[in-house]
C-alpha cells in the first residue's frame, strides 16, 4: 500500500466530510457569553468551550469575517455536535442557521431577558443530550486523501527551510493528488518569495488573485502601520536567535511547504471554505499562529501540521496541531512538544523522502485518535482575527 | 557520509547554515549543498551558533546574499569568508 492509499479510522459526519475528534463544541456569540460556555463546560464533562475576545459592534468586512470563522468553527467535521450561546438572538440565530447547514446537531441559547443562571441551566440539559448523541459515535474506515490539512509555520530558523517545511512540501506532493485538501497562508511572511508563490498558481487568474491579494496586505497593512523594517516582529526576536536574517530568507524557508510540484488552485478570504475541490489553497492570513490556525480550522481543515525551528508550542481547541522541527537543539531541549522528529534531515541520515514518509505515518495516527504533544499538554488556543476597530 | 556542520541549499548560494551546536572558530567545516549532494571544506572564523549563517565568500558593502538561489537581502558591513552572517551585516531590501 502506498502512502496515499493509507486508511484512516474517522467520524463521517452528515454532509459526507470526514472528521478526526468527536467534539461537543460551546460556542459563545460574543466575549460577554463566555462565562456561560464556560459554565456549561463545567457542568457537562465531554464538552469543550470556546471562549474568545470579540463578536459586538463589529461590521462591515470585519464582521462578515468573525460570522465566518464563528460559524466554521462549529460546522468543522471534528465538532460532532455545537452549543452557540450569545448575548441576543439574532446573532445567535445567524450562526445556529449556518453550522445546521451541515446537518449536524446544533441549539442556540440567549442570555438577554433570561440572564446567565438559567441560560446555562437551559444550554447544559441540550449540551447533555448531545454528548450522549455523539459519545458512543464509532470511527469508520476513510481514505487519509479525504483529510483537509492545513499547514503553517513558526517560531522559524534556517532548519525550517532545510528539513522540517520541505517535509510538509514532501507530504502535500503525495497526498494532494490522491485527493488531499492542503492550505497554506501567511500572506505577509511570502515577502521576498511572492514571485516562487505566484509562480505556483494553477492559472493566470489564480496568480492575479493572489499578488492582489499579497500586494493588499503590503499596502493596508504593513506600509499603513510600520514604523521601522520591523526587525524582531517580522522575523521575530525567535527568529533572529534561531539565525534567520530577514523577511526574504523568512519567506523563501516558508514557502518549502507547498513542495516541488503541486500547484494552489484558489485564493481563499480568511477562514473562507475552500470551493474548487481537492488541491492546495492560498488563504489571505496573518502570520501569528494561533490566529492562522484558528482561521484555517474555520475553513473546515480538521489537522494541521506545524513545521517549527526553535519551538513554536501552538494548539487549537478544535483541530490537531502536529509539530515537526529539524532543529536538533529544539529535539533536544523541547522533545514534549514534537510529534515528528526530521533532525536526521540535516544529519543527512534522513532524506526529505523518508521525512515525509514520517510525517504521513503520523497524520494517520493522529486522524485514528492519537493525541497530539499540543494536544496532551492542553494546548487550546482560539484567536479570532480582527480586520479594524468595532463602531 | 560523515554528519556536515554547514549545509547550503543551492550551487547559487554564497552563505551556508550551520547545523551543528557549539561550533568553535577554526573548525575545519564538512560542507554539503543539499541540492547535489556535493561537498566542499570551509574553516570557520567565528563561533557561529547553530541555524546561523557563514558567509562561503568574501561580501562588500551593497553585494546581494544569496541562499536558496535568491536574493535574500543586502550587505551593510564588510564580511570575509567563513565569517558570521546575521543582523550585524546583512538587512532586508524590504520593508
Amino acid at each position: 500500500m502506498t502512502q496515499a492509499n493509507r486508511k484512516i479510522w474517522a467520524y463521517r459526519r452528515e454532509n459526507g466530510r470526514v472528521g478526526v475528534r468527536n467534539y461537543v463544541a460551546i460556542l459563545p456569540v460574543d466575549d460577554i457569553s463566555n462565562a456561560a460556555c464556560e459554565a456549561v463546560a463545567n457542568n457537562i464533562k465531554g464538552t469543550i468551550a470556546l471562549p474568545h475576545a470579540y463578536g459586538r459592534l463589529q461590521f462591515g468586512a470585519d464582521l462578515d469575517l468573525h460570522f465566518r470563522t464563528m460559524i466554521g468553527t462549529g460546522a468543522n467535521p471534528n465538532v460532532a455536535a455545537c452549543i452557540v450561546i450569545g448575548i441576543e438572538p439574532g446573532w445567535t440565530q445567524r450562526i445556529v442557521e449556518g453550522i445546521a447547514k451541515t446537518g449536524k446537531p446544533v441549539a442556540g441559547f440567549w442570555i438577554e431577558g433570561n440572564g446567565d443562571i438559567a441560560t446555562v441551566a437551559a444550554a447544559s440539559r441540550k449540551a447533555k443530550e448531545f454528548v450522549h448523541m455523539t459519545s458512543g459515535q464509532v470511527r469508520v474506515e476513510c481514505d487519509i486523501s479525504e483529510l483537509w490539512v492545513a499547514a503553517k509555520c513558526g517560531e522559524s530558523d534556517t532548519t525550517t527551510g532545510l528539513a522540517s517545511c520541505p517535509t510538509v512540501g514532501n507530504m502535500y506532493d503525495k497526498l494532494i493528488p490522491a485527493g488531499l485538501y492542503g492550505c497554506f497562508g501567511e500572506t505577509s511572511e511570502l515577502t521576498g518569495a511572492e514571485h516562487l508563490a505566484a509562480a505556483r498558481a494553477a492559472t493566470p487568474e489564480v496568480r492575479e488573485k493572489f499578488m492582489k491579494t499579497w500586494q493588499a496586505y503590503q499596502d493596508d497593512v504593513i506600509e499603513a502601520h510600520k514604523t521601522s523594517d520591523l526587525s524582531e516582529s517580522q522575523p521575530t526576536k525567535g527568529n533572529i536567535a534561531g539565525g534567520l536574517t530577514t523577511i526574504e530568507e523568512k519567506a523563501l524557508g516558508n514557502l518549502e511547504k507547498i513542495g516541488k510540484k503541486v500547484k494552489f488552485i484558489d485564493v481563499l478570504e480568511p477562514a473562507e471554505a475552500p470551493a474548487r475541490g481537492a488541491g492546495l489553497y492560498f488563504m489571505d492570513t496573518s502570520s501569528a499562529a494561533a490566529e492562522c490556525c484558528t482561521l484555517q480550522a474555520a475553513a473546515g481543515y480538521v489537522v494541521h501540521i506545524f513545521p517549527t525551528g526553535q519551538g513554536n508550542v501552538i494548539g487549537n481547541p478544535i483541530m490537531p496541531v502536529i509539530k515537526v522541527t529539524g532543529n536538533p537543539r529544539t529535539v533536544r531541549l523541547m522533545p514534549e512538544h514534537i510529534d515528528v522528529d526530521v533532525s536526521g534531515v540535516v544529519r543527512r541520515e534522513m532524506t526529505i523522502d523518508q521525512a515525509g514518509d514520517a510525517l504521513i505515518e503520523c497524520i494517520a495516527q493522529t486522524a485514528n485518535g492519537r493525541a497530539t504533544a499540543a494536544e496532551a499538554l492542553g494546548h487550546v488556543e482560539f484567536v479570532m482575527t480582527k480586520l479594524y476597530r468595532s463602531a | 557520509m560523515s554528519v556536515p556542520q554547514l549545509l547550503v541549499h543551492d550551487r547559487k548560494d554564497n552563505v551556508g547554515v550551520v547545523v551543528v551546536e557549539d561550533l568553535k572558530t577554526g573548525t575545519d567545516m564538512l560542507c554539503v549543498v543539499t541540492e547535489d549532494n556535493s561537498d566542499f571544506r570551509l574553516t570557520v572564523r567565528h563561533d557561529v551558533p547553530i541555524g546561523h549563517k557563514v558567509a562561503l565568500v568574501d561580501l562588500k558593502v551593497g553585494d546581494t546574499v544569496i541562499k536558496y538561489g535568491q536574493d535574500i537581502g543586502r550587505i551593510v558591513t564588510p564580511v570575509a569568508r567563513g565569517e558570521h552572517v546575521h543582523v550585524h551585516n546583512l538587512k532586508t531590501k524590504r520593508w
